[in-house]
């Protein structure tokens, strides 16, 4: 495997309505490093996340991915390297079948017909549906959805994994095997999330996000231990580490925190959908299938 | 009509197009041929024409029993989209009143029997419309139409659309509910809220459509869609269409029914 | 209103579908040339919401009856109008499968009825010329309500020319344009509300989502007055031929079915009131006063009260209005016909049941396993 460097130098990025949701990013990330990016909502995530393959091009500043620099001309190559598993799969999933999606894009790589039903069969086998290859994405639960978006990506056989928000909608035991799954890879992983917990279960370094700049780098067990950092940044402790904290807050007689840290503007376009379909994901479980 | 029993029934006819039957791993193409001929041969019958229509309900019978397709559910379907046509039939009687047979002592203008001819006509036409898609799944009709020479840009737009259809109408009923639960009678149902509605959907409709064409550019899009090449005709198919064709000519040639009658009528 | 099969003749059926392709293909070939990619995933998407949205009911002011949302002109404004015929077919394909919405024959006419009319007259004649001074929401109504009025009139009057050239029905042609013209002048109002409402709606809340969008059409521009008014013309010409084709024979067609109201006996017993009325209406739409009155005594001779008359009856109305070459049938209500009927049915019941209970007896043989190798 080559050199999968993620560098981004001092990277700017405003929105054509004029909001600056970059502010100076800068950070490097080596060949099979996992790492979690984790920001309250509205802090950059997801912009960052649409910087990796070239779908946003920064306003300034540097990135380099592989051994190529990112603008307009490279970003169809850079897309062969990074493969980006989107947050809401009914988005990622737009081909008749599950066979066909995993095959999407193989065949704009321009594989021979044979190499393609290969790597589609491979892709379906890591993540366990390879019995689902005739079913049409709508006849699939939450949890295969996810699992078949994760192998249309695969099936590029990508360097580096980008994964926005991939445990969000997943009942507990699709998500424990997401969990699995991410772990046994060997790819250079990026996982945004919210989920603090399946960060620290599957991430070694983490990066924390606030106003559109890195404000914290380092390990997990650094970051996601440090209450103090993490609420500064309008985060909080993984529910996992909080049982005692919880304890004693009960004692105290105070659970709930402090709302007003609810930006007006945070509930942003990309995540309201994914909200509002969690809500009725288990209503429509039944109903599918 | 009610959204909820709509939705319902795409996802039954849906469910029903994957099944494994003799019928439904045909391929594509043959049931597709299939059915246009059979509409054609039947529509060609003349407007009196009731006797010579009877054999087609051959083709039903066997589709429904070999391809386990459930009938009150499609007989169903097919009385709930009669209304056009019974509306515009039932004027016959009224105003074609001369008198063509003579049943059992009463006498029949030609208007009842072009009415009823009618009648039979959209019965097998719906029918044979309705078993095509239970029987064949959706996207395999699609590639038939392509492989039949329609426009590929055609093609990726059905193919595109019956896979957010899904989609977009589970979206549609959640806010359909949301405004159903907090609307009394009909007060909150008026035209306002619904372009409300309407125009909130379609702008997440635009915001998806962006997201989906970020998706397609990340996997390697460059502005066609390759198709997978499957060729599935067989043997079966060929047999098929032929005896489809050869009993659909010796039915619509030959008045079975007439000689069938009168053999009978000879025995008494 | 959709066409349906059961109306509808193999030729007019076949020269709808005929133009229909043709029309796909053109917008095809037009896309193609000036494809933005970022069409593809919008056109289907945009298919599916006008699917969902032509669900959606919603009550009529003053009315109190529902009503629901056509979809053909929202759909040019937005994309334009080679995209959105596309997309118009597509849906009333899926429609035609699922919903038997008209029917697989008739689907020609349907997609050209409810697409070629507001995308290449209301948009580009109307819509378009009245927007182009300036785009105020009163503008914008005005000229919804307008380019959907002439696209539903037009598309109304082609069902009932396809049906009156298709010889099925007897509804004659004034009697049925008064039905159909009134009904879709109302379907109109309310559709051109609807379509002013929600793009006003989205220009206010979003406005750079049209703007980007119209940025994206293969020549919007491209369609000329000049070619719509000769396209029109055409069509007018072989309308005007195929009329007077009907009009030029003995008892055919248009010709015969004002007449089978004029000069024809009938039974006492049928004299409704109804039937008097509508002769009434008949009279004063009467379109080609030419027509009237004629082979009184040729249709007197049909009168027929036995099994003898029938072959008459056949051969007086000898196919000519279907304009193909079928072999005429017997249609044999007389005994033999009922009992060959009858028996038929049993046969095919028979079959039918056959054929299930063969299945359920292969399925027990397997244990019940019902995924035969086949």
């Amino acid at each position: 495997m080559t050199h999968h460097i993620i560098d981004f130098k001092d990277v700017f990025f405003r929105y054509p309505d004029g909001t600056e949701a970059l502010k100076g990013v800068s950070f490097r990330i080596t060949h099979g490093e996992s790492i979690g990016l984790v920001g309250a909502n509205g802090a950059g995530k997801s912009t960052l996340l649409l910087q990796m393959n070239g779908y946003l091009l920064p306003s300034s500043g540097f990135i380099n991915i592989g051994d190529l620099e990112l603008t307009k001309k490279t970003r169809q190559d850079i897309r062969k390297k990074v493969g980006v598993v989107f947050q809401n799969p009914d988005d990622q999933l737009f081909m008749p079948t599950v066979y066909e999606d995993v095959a999407f894009g193989p065949l704009n790589l321009g594989m021979s017909a044979e190499r393609v039903i290969d790597r589609v069969n491979s892709s379906l086998q890591t993540v366990g549906c390879l019995d689902l290859r005739e079913k049409p994405p709508h006849h699939l639960s939450g949890g295969q959805k996810r699992a078949v978006a994760i192998a249309t990506v695969l099936a590029m056989e990508p360097d580096i994994l980008v994964m926005d928000e991939p445990s969000s909608d997943l009942d507990p035991k699709s998500r424990r095997y997401l969990m699995r799954l991410l772990k046994g890879f060997k790819h250079t992983k990026i996982i945004a999330s919210h989920d603090l917990d399946f960060i620290l279960e599957v991430c070694e370094r983490c990066l924390v996000i606030k106003d559109g700049r890195i404000v914290a780098d380092g390990t997990v067990s650094d970051i996601l231990t440090n209450q103090s950092l993490l609420e500064e940044n309008n985060l909080e402790l993984p529910l996992s580490l909080q049982k005692t904290h919880i304890m004693d807050a009960s004692a105290k007689g105070g659970l709930l925190p402090d709302p007003s840290h609810l930006h007006a503007d945070s509930i942003n376009r990309e995540t309201g959908m994914a909200t509002a379909a969690s809500e009725t994901c288990g209503v429509m479980e039944g109903t599918l299938k | 009509m009610d959204f909820d029993k709509e939705y319902f029934n795409l996802g039954v006819l849906d469910t029903l197009s994957y099944k494994n039957t003799l019928i439904h791993r045909l391929d594509a193409r043959t049931k597709v041929i299939a059915t246009f001929a059979f509409i054609v041969t039947v529509v060609s019958f003349p407007k009196y024409e009731i006797a010579g229509l009877i054999p087609f309900f051959l083709f039903p019978a066997v589709i429904f029993s070999l391809g386990d397709i459930p009938f009150w559910f499609i007989l169903k379907k097919v009385l709930v989209v009669s209304v056009f046509a019974v509306f515009i039939g039932i004027f016959n009687p009224l105003f074609d009143t001369h008198v063509m047979y003579d049943f059992l002592g009463i006498p029949v203008s030609g208007g009842w029997v072009s009415f009823f001819s009618i009648l039979l006509k959209f019965f097998l036409t719906m029918c044979s419309a309705l078993l095509l898609i239970s029987t064949t799944s959706f996207p395999g009709i699609c590639h038939a139409l392509r492989k039949l020479g329609i426009p590929e840009i055609f093609i990726s737009q059905l193919l595109f659309l019956y896979r957010y259809i899904f989609v977009l109408m589970e979206e549609t009923l959640r806010m359909v509910r949301a405004r159903d639960l907090r609307s009394f009678g009909k007060r909150g149902q008026g035209m306002s809220i619904f372009i409300n509605l309407l125009g909130t959907l379609f702008i997440k409709t635009i915001e998806r459509a962006e997201r989906i064409y970020h998706a397609m550019l990340s996997r390697g899009f460059s502005g066609t869609i390759h198709f997978v090449k499957r060729d599935s005709l067989r043997k079966g198919d060929f047999l098929c269409l032929s005896i489809t064709g050869v009993v659909l000519y010796i039915f619509r040639t030959y008045g079975i029914v007439s000689l069938i009658g009168k053999q009978a009528e000879r025995m008494f | 209103m959709h066409m349906s099969d059961a109306l509808l003749s193999p030729a007019v059926g076949a020269t709808f579908w005929a133009g229909t392709l043709g029309t796909i293909a053109y917008c095809s070939k037009k896309m193609k040339e000036n494809l933005d990619e970022k069409m593809i995933p919008l056109m289907g998407v945009t298919g599916a919401f006008i699917f969902a949205a032509q669900m959606v009911n919603f009550t009529i002011p003053g009315t109190g009856s529902s009503g629901h949302l056509g979809g053909g002109m929202i759909l040019a404004i937005i994309l334009g109008p080679y995209a959105a015929f596309i997309v118009m077919a597509s849906v009333l394909t899926i429609q035609a499968l699922f919903f038997a919405d008209g029917g697989l024959l008739a689907l020609g006419c349907n997609i050209w009825n409810l697409g070629i009319y507001p995308c290449f007259i209301g948009y580009p004649l109307i819509y378009k010329p009245i927007v182009q001074k300036g785009m105020s929401p009163k503008k914008i109504l005005v000229a919804s309500l307008l380019s959907v009025f002439v696209g539903l009139q037009l598309g109304a009057f082609s069902v009932v020319l396809e049906t009156l050239f298709s010889g099925r029905s007897e509804l004659p042609f004034g009697t049925f344009v008064l039905l159909m013209q009134p009904i879709h002048l109302a379907i109109g109002v309310v559709e051109g509300f609807i379509t002013a409402g929600v793009i006003n709606y989205v220009k206010a809340a979003r406005p750079e989502i049209l703007e980007s969008i119209a940025e994206m059409r293969p020549l919007s521009s491209g369609i000329k007055v000049k070619k719509v008014v000769l396209a029109l013309l055409a069509i007018a010409i072989i309308i005007g031929g195929i009329v007077s084709w009907f009009a030029s024979s003995n008892p055919d067609g248009l010709e015969w079915s004002i007449e089978r109201v004029y000069g024809k006996p009938e039974l006492p017993e049928h004299e409704t009131g109804i039937v008097a009325l509508l002769r009434a209406v008949q009279e004063r739409t009467a379109f080609l006063p030419d027509y009237t009155f004629k082979k009184k005594e040729t249709l007197k001779e049909q009168e027929t009260t036995g099994k003898e008359e029938v072959a008459s009856a056949k051969g007086e109305e000898a196919p000519r209005s279907d304009a193909n070459a079928w072999p005429n049938v017997e249609a044999g209500t007389s005994v033999s016909g009922i009992l060959g009927s009858a028996m038929m049915l049993s046969l095919i019941f028979l079959i039918g049941y056959g054929i299930k209970a063969i299945k359920k007896k292969g399925a027990k043989r397997r244990n019940g396993i019902s995924h035969p190798a086949g």
